[in-house]
């Protein structure tokens, strides 16, 4: 075991060395494309972090644990988050103030920008990776683009016939070039299809009365199950969309046990939910548990006291391990959850204010962004030690590049 | 005033006889240029995850001095420590003492500092 670590530890020093020492060929007018230049045009390694009070970006290389670039001019990136184009070579980034950022990975440049919307909550790229749709609270909605021009393709106004257009939220990609999203202020969800675009608009199927005030949703990796959380009602609501007929049914009806709700400082993510070990581990609302729901029968099959209000709760690839962030205030503290035991088995604190967590496509090491630290931390996910640190201004969500070929990311 | 020792345990009684009644309060600390400096850091980055960084709205309505001419400063202050029942409004009360949420009342009023 120690001469394994040994022999580890001397590795990296190693190719950290290599590294350094890999020189950098110098182009001269008229030749092939130098190893280096081929190496630079490479994302598969690449990320992006949100500095979300300075409207900028950093692009990342997780593999050499480093910031290649800061792209700035992004507009209020508070609740920003981000998709990839299909080669991995984009991102577009959604903006709190409705900013649709695209961003070229490999020059580092800003490719195209729009403002398509006052205020908006997320977005989705299609399995095809065509269109880009935006979630939008002002003035609701949903607005769909070309992911090549950023032009518009078409507007879904999500008026459930009441003359007020809902805010959206838990909008994600279906395989079959469908979107899928939740009303908030309605309690609907709507299933938008754009396989047949002849009229210019999508088909639209609506679910109506799912539960009251729907925050956020989320899909499975295998495109099948769609669950949306509820705030004004303790349950979830689950769609399968591998039915002909999808029906939206409710789950974990009552989990909150008739108790007084907790005060919620944040609203939990069910984006990067932990699907692990034949079952779903999902943030409960006003209650500081993290919820384990069976992948079969959906039925509660558990549920873990955390430290406080869960936000974020990931599993790490390759492990039955999830680990979870809390609300505000106590938002300092990452826990790790076994999914087959429901029992915390490693807890840290990172610092002040720990807003995301992303996985190395693998799992081999986890970036854990440390808000009012102004830094993103990088731990062994095998011996949760710290191996790096690297500074950045107030950075919230973490995204690498192995979301461009995963669904519902 | 002088009061006896009895008298006085009473009263310390009954003033935390009333902080329970209302739910913990958290206690009265002066606003001075520390806390608003953690309390402008709060609102933008605390509230702001519903209500955006720069208080224009998000899942919770905007906080900018136009949306909030139908409020007065104390009802403001109320609904930051009670919250709004049923809806994501949290109650801050836990967390914030009465003196906290009117300066940050006030402030929303005539426009939020950076
Ligand atoms: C978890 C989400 C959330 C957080 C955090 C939050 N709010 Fe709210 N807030 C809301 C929602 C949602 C509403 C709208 C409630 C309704 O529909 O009446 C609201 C309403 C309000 C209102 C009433 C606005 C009006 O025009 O009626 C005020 C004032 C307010 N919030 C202040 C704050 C302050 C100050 C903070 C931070 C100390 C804060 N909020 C944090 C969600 C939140």
């Amino acid at each position: 075991m120690k001469r394994r670590e040994a022999l580890t530890a001397l590795m990296a020093t190693a190719a950290a060395g290599a590294m350094a020492a890999v020189p950098r060929v110098p182009a001269r007018a008229g030749d092939a494309p130098s190893v280096s230049a081929a190496c630079d045009a490479a994302t598969g390694a690449l990320g992006v972090v949100i500095e979300r009070a300075s409207g900028s970006v950093l692009i990342v290389d997780w593999a050499a644990r480093a910031v290649k670039s800061r792209v700035e001019g992004l507009g209020d990136l508070s609740h920003a988050s981000v998709v990839f184009s299909r080669d991995a070579r984009f991102a577009y980034v959604f903006g709190r103030d409705g900013g649709l950022s695209k961003v070229d990975l490999v020059t580092g440049q800003l490719s195209a920008r729009i403002i398509q919307a006052g205020n908006a909550i997320g977005g989705a790229i299609s399995d095809d990776g065509r269109l880009l749709a935006v979630s939008n609270y002002e003035p609701g909605g949903v607005r769909v683009f070309d992911a090549d021009t950023l032009a518009p393709v078409c507007e879904i106004s999500a008026d459930p016939g009441t003359g007020k257009r809902s805010k959206t939220v838990g909008l994600v990609d279906a395989p079959g070039r469908r979107f899928v999203y939740t009303l908030y202020d309605a309690g609907e969800i709507w299933i938008a299809d754009f396989t047949n675009m002849s009229s210019g608009m999508p088909s639209v199927t609506r679910f109506a009365d799912v539960g009251k005030l729907p925050y956020d949703a989320s899909i499975t990796s295998d495109g099948r199950h769609y669950i949306a959380g509820l705030f004004g009602e303790d349950g979830l609501v689950h769609l399968d969309l591998w039915q002909d007929a999808p029906k939206p049914r409710r789950i974990l009806d009552g989990y909150g046990r008739g108790e007084a709700p907790l005060p919620v400082f944040k609203m939990p993510h069910l984006e990067g939910w932990a699907e692990v070990a034949g079952r779903f581990l999902l943030p409960a609302v006003g209650r500081h548990e993290l919820l384990a729901v069976d992948a079969e029968t959906f039925t509660e099959c558990g549920r873990v006291a955390t430290h406080g209000q869960p936000i974020f709760a990931v599993v790490q690839p390759g492990s039955p391990r999830v680990w979870v962030n809390f609300a505000h205030p106590l938002n300092d503290t990452v826990q790790v959850i076994d999914a087959r035991t429901m029992a915390v088995v490693h807890a840290f604190k990172p610092g002040p204010a720990v807003l995301h967590l992303e996985f190395t496509p693998r799992g081999h090491e986890t970036w854990i962004s440390v808000r009012d630290a102004d830094r993103i931390d990088i731990h062994d996910t095998r011996t949760f030690e710290r191996i790096a640190s690297i500074p950045a201004v107030k950075p919230s969500g973490i995204f690498f590049t192995a979301r461009a070929h995963r669904i519902g990311q | 005033m002088l009061l006896s020792v009895r008298t006085r345990s009473r009263v310390i009684l009954l003033l935390l006889a009333a902080v329970a009644v209302n739910g913990a309060t958290r206690p009265a600390r002066a606003i001075d240029a520390a806390r608003q400096s953690e309390l402008t850091s709060l609102v933008r980055q605390d509230c702001g995850s519903c209500h955006g960084m720069t208080l224009q709205g998000g899942l919770g309505k905007p906080l900018l001095p136009m949306a909030l001419e139908h409020l007065d400063a104390d009802s403001i202050a109320s609904i930051i420590l009670d919250g709004v029942p049923g809806q994501p409004m949290p109650p801050w009360k836990g967390l914030l003492s009465q003196e906290d949420a009117v300066w940050i009342a006030k402030r929303l009023k005539e426009g939020f500092p950076e």
